[in-house]
């Protein structure tokens, strides 16, 4: 037996509201699964497990404001024997768990084979040997099958495109042992609603608050050098215009994709850009969690991260900051997304100016910005010619590295862009 | 497709982008980009969802004929005449 926290999703944030249980009482989940929305200065942000498990109670109520380390459910870990029911069923949040949390105590009995699942969003089944002894089992220490009958089961994105498309959760019935797939969402139908109607996005004050907080620790505690560089977009222009020119639009690329690419790979021989600055102390990070600063429409900024690019082609790469930049426009990112980022990019898109020069969002130690492209002059063989151009730039932490590495680093971005299709 | 087809269809893939814009304060022959304040990720957006729902491949040649609202009305009329 576990207990599940509220996270802490950055230095800045004191306390957060849970607004949604994502898994009901009883429902199996596993590593990596949300288990619930939780608001916070910068937004409904999904929060994940970190372990196999099984849902025992939820401790605290939706809309109620806790403080960061407040338990808001009780979970039982995979393999570890639930606990005989308590009376009365509220377990006192100060009631320190039976089972310590980790490591996990070693399990006397092997679970049982789990036939693997066709469909791989739906929870395995309760294991028979997690259920209760038969003499406990009264109906109210069944709760799964209270909660089917109330609150349809149903998997984090179907439960997304359930509230894009404005379709009422409570309305359905599904059959009582039916997980609700995305699928199945896509088989009702559109019923739109005006996004309005049910958009939550955090307060404009509370969100410059956050990003205040975070920048003024930034420039007091980080001593920032600056470098820019001129890099030629010619061969990043025809590359993409000869990919896209026969490709569907859900299958194009955008610059981005490759911007992204290029800083991954030239992170792997300039590892002083990449990871965190904890406890007086540089940590460089193995993965390139590249942050990518957006834009919020209500107001504000948020630099989420696209998880390992170093391992992903641009293609994955684009397929997953499509998917985030739709999930920030509807205010939904994950926990993860915010804490993990080991490096950000900055970028101005088609509408911005010649450069901007960030400020890093600690604890990382860089950030990368990128101008927006423009045919500029440039000298070529000796001649000055138009030229598709844009204009990089890296803050960095003097406390991490010197302006000649990051020059060095800067170029190996560039000579990356001069040839996108290693990308 | 009538012009009140494509302008309805326009108006609701937009609104799924843009929802704090509306269609009545904006200058429908002004660049599309600037009155919805849209960057290249969300014109994207917005060429899949209209592409997937006429069946149109909507090439990255002809965005200069997507340029303002009225444009892409035209563009959609003509499309799937």
């Amino acid at each position: 037996m576990s207990q599940y926290l509220m996270p802490s999703l950055g230095s800045d944030m004191a306390a957060g509201t849970l607004v949604e249980q994502t898994i009901a009482p009883g429902e199996a989940f596993q590593r990596g699964d949300v288990i619930a929305a939780v608001e916070t200065q910068k937004g409904v942000i999904e929060v994940e497990v970190f372990e196999d498990g099984i849902l025992d109670q939820w401790l605290v109520e939706p809309g109620t404001e806790v403080p960061v380390g407040t338990p808001l459910a009780r979970l039982h870990q995979q393999g570890s024997k639930p606990e005989p029911p308590s009376n009365p069923p509220e377990l006192p949040p100060e009631t320190p768990p039976e089972i310590p949390p980790e490591p996990l105590p070693p399990d006397p009995s092997p679970p049982p084979e789990v036939p693997p699942e066709p469909e791989p969003e739906q929870p395995p089944d309760l294991p028979p040997e997690i259920q209760p002894p038969a003499d406990q089992l009264t109906p109210s220490h069944r709760p799964e099958r209270k909660v089917t009958a109330t609150r349809p089961r149903i998997t984090p994105a179907a439960r997304r495109l359930a509230s894009s498309r404005g379709i009422d959760l409570g309305a359905l019935s599904p059959p009582p042992d039916k997980v609700l797939t995305r699928h199945d969402i896509e088989n009702l139908g559109a019923v739109k609603t005006p996004p309005e109607d049910r958009r939550k996005p955090a307060p404009a004050a509370d969100m410059r608050a956050a990003i205040a907080a975070a920048m003024s620790r930034s420039k007091r505690e980080i001593p920032h050098y600056y470098l820019r560089h001129r890099v030629d977009l010619g061969a990043v222009d025809a590359f993409l215009a000869d990919l896209n020119a026969t490709r569907p639009p859900r299958e194009r690329m955008l610059p981005g994709a490759l911007f992204a690419r290029a800083i991954a790979l030239a992170l792997s021989k300039y590892p002083e850009f990449n990871g965190h600055y904890t406890e007086e102390q540089f940590h460089p990070s193995k993965a390139v969690n590249l942050g990518v600063a957006i834009h919020i429409r209500s107001g504000g900024l948020v630099a989420p991260a696209l998880f390992a690019i170093e391992t992903k082609s641009a293609a994955e790469v684009m397929t997953d900051l499509t998917d985030l930049v739709a999930r920030v426009r509807a205010g939904r990112f994950k926990a993860r997304e915010l804490t993990d980022a080991t490096i950000t990019l900055t970028s101005l898109g088609e509408r911005g100016v010649d450069e901007v020069i960030g400020v890093i969002y600690p604890p990382q130690v860089a950030i990368v910005g990128i101008g927006t492209p423009r045919p500029t002059p440039m000298v070529k063989d000796g001649a000055v010619v138009s030229q598709l151009a844009t204009t990089l730039t890296l803050a960095a932490d003097h406390r991490v590295s010197d302006g000649h590495r990051g020059a060095l680093f800067l170029r190996a971005v560039d000579s990356n862009l001069q040839e996108p299709e290693t990308l | 497709m009538t012009h009140e087809e494509a302008e309805a269809a326009i108006a609701e893939e937009l609104h799924a982008i843009a929802p704090e814009i509306a269609l009545e304060d904006i200058d429908r022959s002004g660049v599309l980009r600037e009155e919805f304040d849209i960057d290249s990720m969300d014109f994207l957006r917005l060429v899949t969802a209209l592409g997937e729902r006429f069946e149109l491949a909507m090439p990255e040649a002809d965005y200069p004929q997507m340029g303002s609202f009225d444009a892409l009305v035209g563009y959609l009329k003509q499309k799937t005449a």
